[in-house]
């Protein structure tokens, strides 16, 4: 992650992660998730799934947990899940 | 049920029919945003879910009945209104809801719902505005802007439209909200107000219907339609509902246009009654001077 | 205004009146309606009576909006009924179907004047009996009652709630504008001698009910919305779990249930009023008014000498093949006096397959038949 200026307690500062759990065989490539993520953590796959689509995957660890994706999802493929190891969020 | 929780943050798997899930929708509708924003709204309202009921008609946004793990009709072409509306007055403990499309509600059900806002009738209305008569392959509608291309207006649409949130004011209800599928949170927000509003409560969602709609109007993908809301989008609280039609790639006023105090249909049902079947004041008694001038 | 609750006792009352006062004994406790010539004086009955016994009407935008309140009120779990004539009837068709294929117990009295179209709204008819049979689209059976009096629009009333919890269907009550306006005695039983069926409630906890799984009768028990149960109906064909499934296979299992549940309980549900059949050589059959003054007809062809006899159809749908079957073995003719151009008719001369002739007498409506004309008829049969 990038910062404009160094955090004064960058030193224990413990940053969240968090990743998107798709269910691969429901998402139908509309790419609302890809488009409208604020942090652009989502691409299309070149693979395909059981229905014939590309499903999303993540291209970067930059997922902030803001929820859009999981909300915007029309098919209810997506969950944010915590990822391991990391602590819990409050 | 249990509450599902998505990394902290609630997630509406319980209101969900999950076995029913890849549901019928096309990739890029906007009804799978709008059911998600919808069952976070009614988690947030707080209502007893076993005191809630959903009632949808035909269509696209008909189908939500069947997604939605609560009872829930799905009943014919225009006539949700009417079910529910029997349903309500039957069981007033319930809260019934309605959510279904803009041809079943404006079109086909269009004296329904003119006349359950006229009653201020305790209903949630919730209509999914795509324009298009999207299960049967793409027609216009009353809802079709001016000039729009669709499968019976391959020249453009040349009928006047309705402007909903203007027709349920000039009808009645007492709470109308209108937002794109892109505005979900605000969604969210207006559904559980909605929900809690006594009274006709309309919240009208603008949706992409890319298969159809979208494909015929230079719009071909779902992704396409929620860039359009995102860049036409006018967020004006307490605008003139007369101000507020759809015009062919033109603006779209969405925010929270109406929330006022009117008496509810039961509510005046009641005082009529009351007042009907009131124990009538017992005579007064004769006086002697009365009993004795007989 | 006083409070009555219930009412007992012998009332000169018309048979819309008598109509509104059975349902109140059947446990109705909802009404939805338009009004219409010749049923209006149900609904201002119900407006009147409803509010006294804590229950609910409302006067709808329109009879597809009656039909449809009343089947949502009755998944609310309450005894719901609305009330039309020939034009209101049209409108409701549509979701008459609805109630057939969400199985919903709900009571539809259609109070028949003569049309098409607006026809003759004030007088009677009785064109509507084939409509009441096939008038929504798709197959299906159905239950119709037609009460020839008063007095019998009372207790039919009571009978058609009855028949639309034990079977979870709608049930007709196809009047005719003469049985609805005519004023005549009727008695009214204390309400404690009055027996109803309640509902058929699921026997299994909310988590495992499934809305269409059927007992042995094959009609399924019903939970009502507000209970817990997160049951799912639809229109569309669906499967035992109340869910959409579009398949062959499943229309097949679905429509198959729906119609036999019916035709095969026929002889619980089949009722008729036999005179004279043990030695008849002709029977007048018919039904509502037209019955009345076909046993008219056929006392005085009794007073001539002839062997006629009586069968009147209380039950219409589902209609009474068996019995017309057996009659046709022993008798020369029918006799069908009804106020259109034969469809009841159309069932007699269908059931009893050219064993006996058919003889319809038709009427076409705005009055009713003269005596003569139908022992006319008796004696022509017998020539």
């Amino acid at each position: 992650m990038k910062y404009w200026r160094k955090p004064l307690d960058q030193d224990h500062l413990k940053t969240q992660h968090y990743q998107v759990d798709l269910i691969t065989d429901r998402c139908k490539g509309c790419g609302l998730c890809i488009e409208f993520c604020p942090r652009h953590v989502l691409a299309e796959s070149a693979e395909f799934n059981r229905k014939g689509y590309h499903p999303i995957y993540a291209v970067n660890d930059d997922c902030l947990n803001c929820g859009l994706c999981e909300l915007m999802c029309p098919e209810f493929a997506i969950r944010i899940v915590q990822r391991e190891g990391a602590p819990a969020r409050e | 049920m249990t509450q599902e929780y998505s990394a902290g943050r609630y997630y509406p798997g319980e209101l969900l029919r999950e076995d029913r899930m890849p549901h019928i929708w096309c990739p890029g509708c906007g009804m799978g945003s709008i059911l998600h924003g919808f069952l976070n709204g009614l988690h947030q309202s707080g209502l007893p879910l076993d005191k809630v009921a959903i009632v949808s008609g035909i269509g696209c946004a008909g189908r939500v009945a069947g997604y939605v793990k609560l009872d829930s009709f799905h009943t014919t072409h225009g006539r949700a209104i009417p079910f529910a509306t029997g349903l309500k007055l039957a069981n007033p403990e319930l809260k019934v809801i309605v959510f279904s499309g803009d041809g079943d509600l404006v079109s086909i059900g269009g004296n329904h719902f003119i006349h359950a806002a006229r009653r201020n009738m305790d209903l949630t209305v919730i209509l999914v505005n795509n324009f298009t008569y999207g299960m049967t392959g793409g027609q216009f509608g009353p809802t079709t802007p001016l000039d729009a291309r669709t499968a019976t207006s391959r020249y453009g649409s040349y009928e006047p439209t309705f402007n909903v949130p203007n027709l349920a004011e000039a009808s009645g209800a007492v709470y109308i909200a209108r937002w794109t599928a892109l505005h979900l949170r605000q969604m969210e927000q207006s559904f559980t107000e909605a929900l809690h509003k006594k009274g006709f409560s309309l919240v009208e969602v603008i949706s992409p219907c890319p298969t159809l709609y979208g494909r015929m109007n230079r719009q071909p993908r779902g992704l396409d339609q929620m860039k359009y809301y995102q860049q036409n989008s006018i967020i004006q609280h307490g605008a003139d509902t007369r101000t507020v039609g759809i015009e062919l790639n033109g603006k779209i006023t969405v925010g929270k246009f109406i929330d006022i105090e009117r008496p509810a249909y039961t509510d005046i049902k009641t005082r009529v009654y009351e007042k009907a079947f009131a124990p009538k004041p017992a005579a007064p008694a004769k006086t002697t001077a009365e009993a004795s001038s007989k | 205004m006083s409070s009555r609750k219930s009412l007992s006792g012998d009332f000169f009352i018309t048979g819309d009146v008598a109509c509104a006062e059975g349902a109140i004994s059947a446990g109705c406790r909802f009404f939805a309606g338009y009004p219409i010539t010749p049923a209006t004086e149900i609904a201002e009955r119900m407006s009147e009576r409803q509010p006294e016994i804590g229950g609910t009407y409302i006067q709808m935008e329109d009879e597809i909006a009656s039909m449809n309140a009343i089947l949502g009120a009755s998944w609310a779990g309450v005894k719901a009924m609305t009330a039309t004539s020939g034009p209101g009837f049209s409108l409701m068709m549509e979701n008459l179907g609805l109630g057939v294929m969400l199985e919903t117990p709900c009571v539809l009295v259609n109070v028949q004047r003569a049309g098409p179209s607006t026809g003759l709204p004030t007088l009677a008819g009785q064109g509507d009996m084939m409509q009441a049979r096939w008038g929504s689209h798709g197959h299906y059976s159905i239950i119709a009652l037609c009460p020839d009096s008063p007095q019998e629009m009372y207790q039919l009333a009571i009978k058609a709630f009855d028949l639309s919890e034990k079977y979870r269907t709608p049930v007709l009550i196809m009047a005719d504008e003469v049985v609805g306006h005519m004023s005549e005695k009727v008695t009214i039983p204390p309400p404690e001698e009055i027996k109803t069926l309640p509902r058929r409630k699921p026997a299994v906890p909310p988590e495992k009910y499934l809305p269409y799984v059927p007992d042995a009768d094959l009609v399924p028990p019903m939970a009502n919305a507000g209970e817990g149960y997160h049951f799912h109906v639809t229109g569309l064909t669906h499967d035992e779990r109340g869910y959409p499934l579009m398949t062959a296979e499943a229309q097949d299992k679905l429509i198959r249930r729906l119609v036999n549940k019916i035709d095969k309980n026929q002889d619980d549900i089949i009722m008729l009023k036999e005179d004279w059949l043990d030695d008849a050589e002709v029977v007048v059959c018919s039904y509502g008014i037209s019955a009345r003054i076909g046993k008219f007809a056929v006392e005085r062809a009794r007073a001539e000498g002839i062997k006629a006899g009586m069968l009147r159809l209380i039950t219409a749908w589902p209609f009474p093949e068996n019995r017309i079957r057996q009659l046709s073995k022993k008798v020369k003719a029918f006799i069908v006096p009804e106020i259109n151009c034969g469809q009841i008719a159309l069932e007699v001369e269908r059931c009893s397959s050219g064993r006996a002739s058919t003889i319809l007498v038709p009427h076409m409506g705005g009055g009713v038949h003269q005596p003569h004309t139908i022992i006319e008829a008796i004696r022509k049969a017998l020539k």
